[in-house]
C-alpha cells in the first residue's frame, strides 16, 4: 500500500475567465496533518472544493488512496472516505445533536426503505462518546441545536467528522468564528486525529494555530501552490513572505 | 432517565430550561378558546357551549356539538396530515382541495352501483362493467389518482426548481379543470352500500384518527420523518450529508396527495355523491390547521400532534361561532385572521429564540 493518501496532479478551476485554481500538484501522506493558508481568493477552497467534488474541476487528476477518482458529488467523496467541515455548517439547526451527528447515515432498528425505524438508543450513546472526546459542552443534547453558541454547533459539526472519519478529514476554517475556549477545544479534535493517525488538511488564517497543530504548511497565492515548507524549517515570517508575494515560488526547487 | 444522561461536559442538565413542546403551548390555545366560549355563552346567551343544559338528555357533556366538532374537522384534518409533512419538508402544497375534488369523481365512477330503487342508475359513468365493484377497486384507484397528482407535484419540484408555490399552483388549476372534464360537470352518485359504509357516521373520525397515530409514528421514528425536518430546516445540509434530497420531496408530495385521495374518498362516501367543486379551499383549511398547531411555513418545525391540535381549535372556533349565532361570513372572515395572526406568532417566537 502506498504511503500516499491523496495526491493532486495539474488540478486547474477556471470561473469564465478567471483561474480560481492553476496547475495545484499536492500531495498527502498518510498519518500527516498539513495546513494550507494564502489570502483572501488565493485558491483554497476553491481547491478543497475540488477534491470533495462540491464543484467539478476544469482539468488536472486527484488520486485518493491509491486510485485515479472522478467523484460525481460530495456524497460520493465521503462514502470514499473524506470528511469536511465545511465553512458554512452543514447542520439542520431544527434537529437534536445526535440526528445532526447520524444525518444521512442513520442507524437502523429495522430496515423498511425510507420507513426504517430509527435506532434513536443506539444513535444518542455513540454521540455522547463522539462529543466527549471533543471536551465540548452541551446541556441538552436532545435540543435542537438552533439554541446553542456558534461553538457548540462548531464541536458537534467537527464531531460529526472526526466519529465518522475514516481516510482524509478537510477542515475549512474551522475556528473563524469561535471564541478562544472554544477554538482550544477544536484544536483538541484535532490532536486526537493525530493521535489517531487520521490525515487532515487544515484551512486556517491562523498562524498560531497552524504552527501548533500540523507537520507541514502548504501556501497558496493566486491560485498557485508557490511554498509547502515542513513546520520544522520555517517561520511565521517566511510563510507571511509567502502569502503576501514577497517570496515567490519560483525560486524554490519544484515540490508540494 | 437520569438527569446527568442529557449534558456533556460538566454541565447540569436543568429541567427548567428544556425547550418547551410547542404542543403544549398550542393545547392551551384551545383550552383559552374553548373557555372563551363556555364563558361568552354562560353570560350573554345563558347557554353552555361545552356542557349538556337540556334535562331530556342524560349526559355531562354536549356529546352531539362536541362530535360534530370533531367530524367536521376530521376530512379536512387527513388532508392536513399530509400538507403538515409537506410544510415541514420546507414546501408547501396549493393542490390538495382540487386533488380532492378530481379523486371523488374517479373514485365515485369506480363505486356506483347499478340498481337505483330496480332501475338503472341515472348517473352512470361507464357501463355495466363498472357497477358494483368490489370497495377495494375504487379505493385503489383513488389513492393511485392522489398518488399521480402527488408525484407529479414533487417532480416539478424537486427537478424543475420552481418553487412549490407555483407547481402546486398549477395543479390545483389543472386538478379542478379535470374534475370538470371528467363527467362533463354532472355530479356522479349512487355508490355501492359498502363504499358508502366507509364514510358513515362517525367513521371520518375514526379513520382521520388512525391516520394521524400511524404519521406521528413515521415522523417521529422512521428516517423519512427525520429526513423531512432535515430538508425543511436546512436543505443544503441535508444534500451534503448525502439525504438524497430529490426523491424525499416526491415521496413528500406523493403522501400527501395520496391522503388528499383518501379525504376524497371518505368525504365522497359520506356525502353519498362527488361533484367537480368538491373541497375548493380546502388545501387553505388544512394549511391554517397545520400552522395554526405550530408547523412554521419555513420549514423544519411543527408536528401531526400540533395538527391535530390545530384542526380541533379550529373545528372549536367554527362551531362555537354557529354557537353564538354568528353568521357564516364572519367565520370566514375570522379564518383569515387566524391563518394570519398564527404566521405572525412563528415569527415572535423564532425572533424571541434567535435573541435568547
Amino acid at each position: 500500500m502506498s504511503d500516499i493518501i491523496l495526491e493532486t496532479r495539474g488540478l486547474t478551476k477556471h470561473y469564465g475567465g478567471v483561474h480560481a485554481l492553476d496547475d495545484a500538484n499536492f500531495i498527502l501522506r498518510r498519518g500527516e496533518h498539513v495546513a494550507i493558508v494564502g489570502d483572501n481568493g488565493a485558491g483554497k477552497s476553491t481547491f478543497v472544493r475540488q477534491i470533495t467534488a462540491v464543484e467539478k474541476h476544469t482539468s488536472g487528476e486527484i488520486h485518493f488512496d491509491g486510485s485515479n477518482v472522478e467523484f460525481k458529488d460530495p456524497l460520493e467523496a465521503r462514502e470514499a472516505g473524506i470528511e469536511t467541515v465545511f465553512q458554512t455548517l452543514a447542520l439542520a439547526d431544527d434537529l437534536d445533536v445526535p440526528s445532526n451527528l447520524f444525518l444521512g447515515r442513520e442507524l437502523f432498528r429495522l430496515r423498511l426503505g425510507p420507513f426504517s425505524i430509527l435506532d434513536r438508543k443506539a444513535m444518542r450513546e455513540r454521540t455522547m462518546e463522539a462529543l466527549k472526546t471533543t471536551a465540548v459542552k452541551i446541556p441538552n443534547v436532545d435540543n435542537p441545536i438552533r439554541n446553542m453558541s456558534g461553538g457548540q454547533r462548531q464541536c458537534v459539526a467537527i464531531a460529526r467528522t472526526a466519529a465518522f472519519a475514516s481516510k482524509l478529514v478537510i477542515m475549512d476554517e474551522p475556528t473563524a468564528a469561535l471564541g478562544v475556549q472554544e477554538t482550544a477545544q477544536v484544536e483538541n479534535i484535532i490532536r486526537g486525529l493525530k493521535e489517531r493517525g487520521v490525515p487532515l488538511i487544515l484551512i486556517s488564517h491562523n498562524l498560531r494555530q497552524v504552527f501548533d497543530l500540523v507537520d507541514r504548511i502548504v501556501v497558496f497565492r493566486r491560485g498557485r501552490i508557490v511554498a509547502s515548507l515542513n513546520k520544522d524549517e520555517t517561520d511565521g515570517n517566511d510563510i507571511v513572505s509567502y502569502i503576501t508575494g514577497v517570496k515567490s515560488g519560483g525560486d524554490e526547487p519544484a515540490f508540494a | 432517565m437520569s438527569h446527568a444522561t442529557h449534558g456533556l461536559g460538566g454541565l447540569k442538565y436543568d429541567p427548567a430550561k428544556r425547550t418547551r413542546p410547542q404542543e403544549l403551548n398550542v393545547f392551551v390555545a384551545l383550552v383559552l378558546i374553548v373557555v372563551t366560549f363556555e364563558v361568552i355563552g354562560r353570560l350573554f346567551l345563558g347557554d353552555s357551549f361545552l356542557f349538556n343544559t337540556r334535562a331530556n338528555v342524560d349526559a355531562v357533556f354536549n356529546t352531539a356539538r362536541l362530535s360534530i366538532i370533531i367530524l367536521q374537522v376530521s376530512i379536512v384534518g387527513i388532508i392536513a396530515l399530509g400538507v403538515t409533512q409537506v410544510i415541514i419538508s420546507g414546501g408547501i402544497d396549493l393542490s390538495s382541495g382540487s386533488v380532492v375534488g378530481a379523486t371523488a369523481m374517479v373514485t365515485m365512477s369506480f363505486a356506483q352501483t347499478a340498481l337505483v330503487n330496480g332501475n338503472p342508475n341515472p348517473k352512470a359513468i361507464f357501463g355495466d362493467w363498472a357497477m358494483d365493484l368490489p370497495v377495494l377497486v375504487p379505493l385503489l384507484v383513488g389513492l393511485v389518482c392522489g398518488v399521480i397528482a402527488g408525484v407529479i407535484n414533487g417532480t416539478l419540484v424537486a427537478y424543475t426548481r420552481i418553487p412549490p408555490f407555483i407547481a402546486t399552483l398549477g395543479m390545483m388549476v389543472t386538478a379542478r379543470g379535470f374534475s370538470r372534464w371528467w363527467s362533463n360537470g354532472n355530479p356522479i352518485s349512487f355508490p355501492t352500500e359498502s363504499y358508502a359504509a366507509i364514510g358513515k357516521g362517525m367513521m371520518p373520525v375514526a379513520i382521520f384518527v388512525a391516520l394521524a397515530i400511524l404519521f406521528h409514528c413515521v415522523m417521529t421514528y422512521t428516517r423519512y420523518g427525520k429526513h423531512c425536518y432535515a430538508v425543511g430546516s436546512n436543505e443544503q445540509a441535508a444534500r451534503m450529508s448525502g439525504i438524497n434530497v430529490n426523491h424525499h420531496k416526491v415521496l413528500v408530495f406523493a403522501l400527501a396527495g395520496m391522503l388528499a385521495a383518501l379525504a376524497a374518498v371518505v368525504l365522497s362516501s359520506k356525502n353519498l355523491t362527488a361533484q367537480a367543486g368538491m373541497g375548493v379551499m380546502y388545501e387553505l383549511d388544512a394549511i391554517a390547521m397545520a400552522v395554526i398547531g405550530g408547523v412554521s411555513l419555513q420549514g423544519g418545525r411543527g408536528s401531526i400532534l400540533g395538527t391535530v391540535l390545530g384542526a380541533l381549535i379550529f373545528g372549536v372556533i367554527i362551531s362555537g361561532f354557529t354557537f353564538l349565532r354568528l353568521d357564516a361570513y364572519y367565520q370566514e372572515m375570522v379564518k383569515g385572521v387566524i391563518i394570519v395572526g398564527a404566521v405572525v406568532l412563528d415569527q415572535w417566537r423564532q425572533r424571541s429564540r434567535s435573541r435568547g
